[in-house]
C-alpha cells in the first residue's frame, strides 16, 4: 500500500526529471544516455510495483520496438540532414542560418534521438527478461 | 629500480587489483552468470582506468562558468559513457543468452552443459 | 553537381548506409520485405566500396572529417589502399552471401525472427565497416563492438543448442578482446592525449623510453590476436563457425577475421610503426611462431575432424596462420603476401562454407558420414566444393596458388626460407583433410541423407559459383589483387621509417 501510494507520487517527478536531464543537457551535466535510463527506470518502476503486465499496458512492447529504430533514424537523418545541406555528415553549423543556434538544434536532435532509444532499449530488456514466460 | 609509491597511483592499482579479479572470475567459476558477473568487473576496471586520466587536480566540472579556470578534462568521461553502453548491451545480450542456455540445457553450469553435450 | 557531392561524401556513406538501414529494417518487419531491402543496401554498399577503390587511384587517401571538425579534434574517417582492399571484401562477400541467404535462412530461422537477423547482419556489415574506415581509435572499438555483439546475436539464432553456448563463449572472449583493446586506446590517450591513430603515432615517445607504451602495445596485440583468432587463442572459433546458421558462418569466416588483421596491421603499423614492433619488440618472431603452429596444429586436428563445417574452421585458423606469416617478415613482401591472403582466404572460404550450407539444406547434415556419396545427387555443389578446396590446398590456376606463391617468394627474399619450406609442408596437410571430404563424397555409396538431397536451389547455387568462379577468376589473372596488395604494403611500411 506504501509502495504504491509512494510509487505513484514518485513517478512523474522522475519522469519529469529525465526531461530535464534530456533537455539540460547542452548547458549543464547530462545528455541523451542518463535521460533515457532515468526515464525508463520510471516505467520500469510502475511495473514493478503495479505488474509488467500494466506496464505492458502503458507502453506496449510493439511500440517500444518501433521507438527504439525511431531514435536511431533520428539521429542518423540530423547527420544526413548535414549532409544534403551542403556539408559534411553531423555537421550541425548548416542547420540554421547561425551557426551556433544550428550547433544548438543539431545537439538537440541528436540527444533526443539517442534518449529515446536508450530509454525504449532499457524497457525492452526488462520486459524481455520480466516478461518470459516458461 | 625502486617503485615510487604516489598517492596519486592508488586508483591505477585499484584499476589493475579489479582488472584481474575480474579476469579470474572469468576464467575460474563455471556459473555462466558469474562469468557474466566477472566480465562486468573486469569492464569496469577500465571505467575506473579512464575517468582517472580525466581528473585534474583542482578541477571542477567541465561548465562554463565565471571566475574557474581550471576544468577536468571531459573527453575520457564522454568516451567511458560509451563503454558504459556497450558493457550494458553485452551483459544483457550475455544474460539472454543464459536465459536461453537454461531452457535448452536445464543448467547454467558449464560442466553440466558439457557433460550433455558429450553425451549426444 | 550532385554527382560529385556524393562521391565526396563516399567515405561516410560506406559505414552509414547499413546503420541507417538496419533500423528501417525493424519497421519492415515482414521477411520477404526485409531480406529485398537488406539486399539493396548491401549491393548499394558494395557499388560505394568499388567507387572508393577507384577514388583512390587518383588520390593517396581519403580523408573525411565527421561533422565539418579538423582532426585530431575531431573523428576523421581515412581509407588508404590497405582499408579499401578490405572495404571491398567485406562489402562484397555481404552483398554476395545476401542473395544466397534467403533460402538459407527461411530453412534455418523461424519466419518471426528473418527481420531481426537481417537487421543484425546489416549491423554486423556496418560495424565491420566502421572499423575499417574509422581513423579514429576508439571510433575503432565502437564499431568493434557493434559488429561483435550483432555477430553474438546471429550465431545464437542457430538450430542447435550448442550455437548458444557457442555463441556465448564468443561473448566472453570476444568482449575481453575488445576490453583489452579499449585498455590499449586508454594508455595511448594517457601518453599522447590523443585518439586520432595518425595523430597518435606522431606523438609517441622514442621507443625503449616509457613503459606505458609497452603495457598499451601489449593490450592491443592481444585484443587483436582475440578477434583474429591467431592460435592458440582460437579456442573460441571452431564452435562458432560449426554451430551458426550457414549464411552467418560464410560470412563471418570471410570478413570477421579478416578485419581482426586489418585491426592488427593498423596498429602495427599505422600507430606503433614497424620500428617499434618489430626492432624495438620482438613481435615478429613471435608472429611467426605462433603462425607455424597455427598452420600445422590446425590443419592436422582438421584431418581427424568427422564434422565438414568444423573442419573447414580449423582450417581458418591455419590460413590466418599464412596470412600472420606474411605480415610477421615484416618485408614489404611478405606484407603484401599477407593482404593477398586475405583477399583470396576471403574468396574460398566464403564459396566453401556456401556450399556446405547447400549441403545442410538439402542433406540436413554437414557430418562426414552423411555426405557419402552425395556429389551423385548434388554435382554443381560438390563441383564447387572441390574448387574451393583445390584453392584451399595451393594448386596452380587457384588463387590460393597466388597466395602461396608469393609467401614463398617473400620467405626467400627475407632470408628466412626455411618458413617457405614449411609453407608448402603444411599444404600437404590441406591435401589431406580436403581429400577426407572428397574421398567421401565421390566415391562411397550414397548415405541416406545424400540419397534424398537433390541439387541446391539457384539462388543458393549461383552466389557459390560466384565467389569460386572469382577464386578461379583471381587465380589466373592476379595482377588486380598483387598489384594493390603491394602498393598497401609500400604504403604501410613506408608511413614510419
Amino acid at each position: 500500500m506504501v509502495l504504491r501510494v509512494l510509487g505513484k507520487m514518485m513517478i512523474p517527478f522522475i519522469m519529469l526529471f529525465a526531461l530535464y536531464v534530456q533537455f539540460h543537457g547542452d548547458y549543464g551535466p547530462g545528455g541523451g544516455f542518463q535521460a533515457g535510463v532515468i526515464f525508463a527506470a520510471a516505467i520500469i518502476l510502475y511495473g514493478l510495483i503495479f505488474g509488467i503486465h500494466n506496464a505492458m499496458r502503458v507502453v506496449p512492447p510493439d511500440v517500444v520496438r518501433v521507438l527504439i529504430a525511431a531514435g536511431v533514424l533520428l539521429y542518423a537523418s540530423t547527420g544526413v540532414a548535414g549532409l544534403i545541406l551542403g556539408a559534411n555528415f553531423l555537421d550541425y553549423d548548416v542547420l540554421a542560418k547561425d551557426p551556433i543556434e544550428g550547433q544548438h538544434i543539431g545537439i538537440l536532435l541528436i540527444e533526443f534521438g539517442v534518449g529515446t532509444t536508450v530509454a525504449a532499449v532499457m524497457i525492452t530488456i526488462y520486459f524481455a527478461f520480466a516478461g518470459r514466460q516458461r | 629500480m625502486t617503485i615510487e609509491i604516489h598517492p596519486g597511483l592508488y586508483n591505477y592499482a585499484i584499476v589493475v587489483m579489479l582488472m584481474m579479479a575480474g579476469l579470474y572470475i572469468v576464467i575460474t567459476r563455471g556459473n555462466l552468470v558469474k562469468k557474466i558477473v566477472g566480465l562486468n568487473v573486469f569492464q569496469a576496471s577500465v571505467f575506473v582506468l579512464y575517468i582517472t586520466m580525466g581528473k585534474i587536480v583542482g578541477g571542477t566540472a567541465p561548465i562554463l562558468e565565471a571566475g574557474i579556470e581550471v576544468y577536468s578534462n571531459p573527453l575520457p568521461h564522454v568516451l567511458i559513457l560509451t563503454a558504459i553502453v556497450v558493457g550494458v548491451a553485452t551483459t544483457a545480450l550475455g544474460l539472454a543468452l543464459v536465459v536461453r542456455i537454461r531452457e535448452a540445457y536445464g543448467t547454467i553450469e558449464e560442466d553440466e552443459i558439457q557433460r550433455q553435450d558429450e553425451a549426444l | 553537381m550532385i554527382f560529385q557531392s556524393i562521391t565526396q561524401h563516399l567515405p561516410i556513406l560506406q559505414v552509414v548506409l547499413p546503420l541507417i538501414a538496419a533500423p528501417l529494417c525493424v519497421l519492415l518487419r515482414r521477411p520477404a520485405l526485409s531480406w529485398l531491402f537488406a539486399l539493396a543496401v548491401t549491393w548499394a554498399s558494395f557499388a560505394i566500396s568499388i567507387a572508393l577503390f577507384i577514388q583512390l587511384e587518383h588520390v593517396g587517401t581519403i580523408v573525411y572529417e565527421l561533422g565539418g571538425w579538423p582532426a585530431p579534434w575531431g573523428i576523421e574517417y581515412r581509407i588508404g589502399t590497405t582499408s579499401a582492399i578490405v572495404l571491398v571484401v567485406v562489402s562484397g562477400i555481404g552483398s554476395v552471401v545476401m542473395p544466397f541467404a534467403k533460402a538459407s535462412v527461411t530453412a534455418e530461422i523461424e519466419p518471426a525472427r528473418h527481420y531481426l537477423f537481417y537487421t543484425c547482419y546489416l549491423l554486423c556489415l556496418c560495424g565491420l565497416l566502421g572499423v575499417v574506415a574509422t581513423g579514429d581509435a576508439f571510433n575503432l572499438f565502437v564499431f568493434l563492438e557493434i559488429s561483435s555483439l550483432s555477430s553474438y546475436v546471429l550465431i545464437g539464432m542457430g538450430r542447435d543448442r550448442r550455437a548458444l553456448t557457442a555463441a556465448f563463449q564468443y561473448l566472453i572472449v570476444g568482449t575481453i578482446g575488445a576490453t583489452s583493446i579499449v585498455i590499449g586506446i586508454g594508455l595511448l590517450y594517457l601518453v599522447t592525449g590523443s585518439l586520432n591513430m595518425a595523430d597518435i603515432a606522431t606523438r609517441l615517445p622514442e621507443p625503449g623510453t616509457n613503459r606505458t607504451v609497452l603495457v598499451a602495445f601489449a593490450f592491443l596485440g592481444l585484443g587483436a590476436a582475440l578477434k583474429l583468432a591467431l592460435f592458440p587463442l582460437h579456442v573460441w572459433l571452431p564452435n562458432v563457425y560449426t554451430y551458426a546458421p550457414s549464411a552467418v558462418t560464410a560470412f563471418l569466416a570471410a570478413t570477421a577475421t579478416k578485419v581482426g588483421v586489418y585491426i592488427l596491421l593498423r596498429f602495427i603499423f599505422t600507430v606503433f610503426g614497424a620500428g617499434f614492433a618489430f626492432t624495438a619488440m620482438p613481435l615478429d618472431t613471435m608472429l611467426m611462431a605462433l603462425a607455424v603452429a597455427a598452420m600445422f596444429a590446425a590443419s592436422a586436428i582438421a584431418i581427424f575432424e568427422n564434422n565438414v563445417k568444423r573442419m573447414l574452421a580449423y582450417s581458418s585458423v591455419a590460413q590466418i596462420g599464412y596470412m600472420v606469416l606474411g605480415i610477421g617478415f615484416a618485408t614489404v613482401g611478405g606484407v603484401a603476401a599477407g593482404l593477398i591472403h586475405l583477399f583470396n582466404h576471403a574468396l574460398m572460404k566464403g564459396g566453401l562454407f556456401m556450399a556446405l550450407g547447400c549441403i545442410f539444406l538439402r542433406a540436413g547434415s554437414v557430418r562426414r558420414e552423411a555426405m557419402a556419396g552425395i556429389a551423385r545427387t548434388m554435382p554443381w555443389t560438390m563441383a564447387a566444393f572441390v574448387l574451393g578446396g583445390l584453392s584451399l590446398i595451393g594448386v596452380p590456376l587457384t588463387v590460393g596458388f597466388i597466395s602461396k606463391l608469393y609467401l614463398i617468394r617473400a620467405a626467400f627474399e627475407a632470408g628466412l626460407w626455411p618458413f617457405g619450406v614449411l609453407v608448402v609442408l603444411s599444404s600437404l596437410l590441406a591435401v589431406a583433410y580436403v581429400w577426407r571430404v572428397v574421398e567421401t563424397a565421390y566415391f562411397r555409396e550414397p548415405s541416406t541423407e545424400a540419397a534424398r538431397a537433390t541439387e541446391a536451389p539457384l539462388s543458393m547455387l549461383l552466389p557459390t559459383w560466384v565467389l569460386i568462379g572469382a577464386c578461379v577468376y583471381f587465380g589466373i589473372d592476379a595482377e588486380l589483387t598483387v598489384d594493390t596488395a603491394f602498393r598497401a604494403a609500400t604504403s604501410l611500411l613506408g608511413a614510419q621509417p
